[in-house]
């Protein structure tokens, strides 16, 4: 088997301030060549924190980092200067859930996509803007020579994602990183958009880390889902083995708060509390308080990770025992 | 006795929506004459019985947000009549008291609670304006009701709370009145999954309890259907479709109805979505497609659709199922349309 292009080893990130958060507490993630995986969880899971740390999006001085990183065998933490600028938007770059806030409102679509081109690859305005037309009708903009000419605001949402796609792939990366792209869609919208993700990571052959909150989102995107809870990933598999066989009790409370086919009038099966405030490093399972399976143990130690198959885990001392069998 | 069982029929409805509609004029240029039109809501009727939750979808753009407006006089409408327990808006029933009897939960359940007032004064204060009697008794209650311990969360501000927490607040401001009827703008939408199913299990306890009746929008079609008894699809501000919600789910009987089901991601990864139900955006309100507003992005669309608006109306005789589409009336000229029942 080939190396991994991106692989994450006991990654801590912890912000500092007025009140310290533990954000991400020693997260591992291996990452093969051309593969999606969807990172899942609610909000304050750590999911973007992840996300942003891998682009070294967070600000130096306020965030702790320990652990390593590496892309392709390059170490990410010491990169600087101009290997880090390259390695942002051409190695691995970024879609994110708000393209109106993401795109500069005072330049046009096809000024913004040829700017990164010329930045990366070194190319003439025209024939930068000859690739930024080549994107745009990739991501099956209709017209496309017209709406190089337009600004942001002249777009609607689903458009303004396809070009924020267009300027995230306009260089080819490695890796796309992609935060929540479809939550502020509708859905008709978003079917399409995660069609064409799913054409566009076949066609070019890049790794996809796709943030979602949304169990639906994730099987139509992704071969492998990680679920995060407080920081940390809590299980992982491909998306058959996640969906159909979930171990973990906080999985399963999820998929069944789905209400995927939930009969009409029965008691949704609903996680109780909330998640937790992350201000100490957990020294013990964080879902414990939460969870109807907790063990004195659970409370008192962090859980074992098992590994019920290749590239399979999960992080519970009870692991596999389903809620029902309670 | 649970809402479904409840014969609709025989019943005077609780609350009748007749032909709401609401255009907001754009204005532009130098002079700020008006330029065009955006019909936000043209023309929407429908009933909610007592005890019935009506669900509502529809694309961003609809029309759904603007009806809940309507109906609790935030915006005020241009033409239509609400009568709510036999009182028509106006002549019988003021809009104060319309506002009592309706109330309404938003998304933002940040923005919509005063960031200077406590949580139990601002549960208290719609019943100290509205005059009931012993507001901070009444606020009290709720919160207990709602799972907030009113001593320990009584003197928090909403900055304090989490969103799930505030949202319970919300719930227990809008039961504070005692209301008739509970508008449920996109309420859970914004919360994650788990607090999400603890805020619907919440709703459902709190309708059995107090008898209320729901109009519950949303876009999370899932959440619809589990919480819905009828389901209620609008496009570009019109009903397309309404019908009870086991109809519609096994039945649609609409093309965009069909559509936007399908657009739900499948849970199945051995069976993906490969191809997309709708093509582009949903157009434009300001200036709506002729004759059937969804022609344009309709797979099913004819001549007969770009010229004549359809109506809505019932799929057959005494169906609770009622749709606007040439397709199902036998006189429309479309060329795959029902034939006419037998009689």
């Amino acid at each position: 088997m080939s190396d991994p292009i991106l692989q994450i080893d006991n990654l801590n990130v912890r912000f500092k301030g007025k009140r310290t958060v533990h954000a991400i507490n020693d997260l591992s993630l291996k990452l093969m060549p051309g593969e999606t995986l969807a990172l899942l969880g609610e909000s304050g899971s750590g999911k973007s924190v992840t996300l942003k740390t891998l682009l070294r999006l967070l600000p130096e001085k306020r965030t702790g980092l320990d652990g390593s990183i590496s892309f392709d065998g390059t170490d990410i933490m010491t990169l600087s200067g101009k290997r880090l600028r390259s390695y942002r938007g051409g190695d691995v770059s970024m879609v994110f859930q708000e393209p109106a806030l993401a795109l500069d409102p005072v330049y046009t679509v096809g000024d913004q996509i040829a700017e990164a081109v010329m930045r990366h690859k070194g190319v003439s305005k025209s024939e930068a803007m000859a690739t930024a037309l080549d994107m745009l009708t990739r991501v099956r903009i209709p017209s496309p020579e017209r709406r190089l000419k337009n600004y942001p605001h002249e777009l609607s949402g689903g458009m303004r994602q396809r070009v924020m796609i267009a300027l995230a792939l306009a260089c080819r990366p490695r890796l796309l990183l992609a935060d929540e792209p479809t939550t502020a869609l509708d859905a008709t919208v978003q079917i399409q958009i995660l069609l064409l993700l799913r054409e566009l990571q076949r066609e070019f052959g890049m790794a996809v880390i796709f943030v979602t909150h949304d169990i639906g989102v994730a099987v139509e995107i992704s071969e492998r889902i990680a679920v995060m809870y407080a920081g940390q990933i809590i299980e992982e598999g491909t998306t058959r083995e996640v969906i159909a066989d979930p171990q973990h009790p906080y999985t399963q409370g999820l998929l069944a708060a789905n209400l995927h086919d939930v009969a009409k009038g029965t008691r949704l099966d609903a996680i109780p509390g909330a998640p937790p405030s992350l201000e100490t490093r957990p020294d013990a399972c964080s879902f414990a308080p939460r969870c109807p399976l907790a063990l004195p143990a659970c409370r008192a130690e962090l859980p074992p990770v098992r590994t019920p198959g290749p590239r399979r885990r999960v992080a519970c001392l009870r692991a596999g025992e389903t809620i029902a069998a309670e | 006795m649970s809402a479904t069982d409840m014969p609709t029929r025989t019943k005077a409805p609780l609350l009748s929506v007749r032909e709401l509609k609401k255009h907001f004029p754009i204005r532009g240029g130098i002079l700020g004459r008006q330029q065009a039109v955006v019909q936000a809501v043209d023309g929407v009727s429908f009933e909610v019985a007592a005890g019935e939750t009506l669900g509502i979808v529809g694309e961003s753009g609809c029309g759904k947000s603007t009806t809940a407006k309507l109906l609790i006089g935030l915006t005020q409408m241009d033409d239509g009549d609400i009568v709510l327990d036999g009182q028509r808006l106006g002549p019988d029933l003021s809009l104060k008291a319309l506002r009592r009897d309706i109330q309404m939960v938003f998304q933002d359940s940040y923005a919509s609670l005063n960031p200077r007032m406590t949580i139990a004064d601002s549960v208290a204060f719609g019943a100290r304006v509205q005059g009931l009697d012993d507001p901070q008794g009444r606020a009290h209650r709720l919160m207990a009701r709602v799972g907030l311990d009113p001593d320990r969360f009584g003197g928090r501000y909403p900055h304090e709370l989490s969103g799930g927490q505030r949202q319970r607040v919300n719930i227990a401001r809008a039961l504070a009145m005692s209301p008739k009827v509970v508008v449920l703008d996109e309420a859970v939408s914004a919360l994650d999954k788990s607090v999400e199913a603890q805020v619907l299990n919440l709703l459902a306890d709190l309708r059995e309890e107090f008898g209320l009746t729901y109009i519950f929008i949303s876009h999370d079609l899932n959440v619809v259907r589990y919480i819905s008894d009828r389901i209620l699809v609008m496009y570009l501000g019109e009903v397309v479709e309404v019908a009870p919600v086991d109809n519609i789910w096994e039945t649609p009987a609409h093309p965009y109805t069909r559509s936007l089901f399908s657009a739900m991601p499948s849970m199945d990864p051995d069976n993906r979505t490969t191809k997309p139900p709708l093509s582009g955006d949903p157009p434009n309100p300001i200036d709506p497609p002729s004759g059937c507003r969804f022609h344009t992005r309709c797979p099913m669309a004819s001549e007969v659709c770009k010229r004549k608006h359809p109506v809505l109306g019932r799929m057959a005789q005494g169906s609770p199922h009622w749709v606007a589409c040439h397709l199902h009336d036998p006189a429309s000229g479309h060329p795959k349309a029902v034939e006419e029942a037998p009689a």
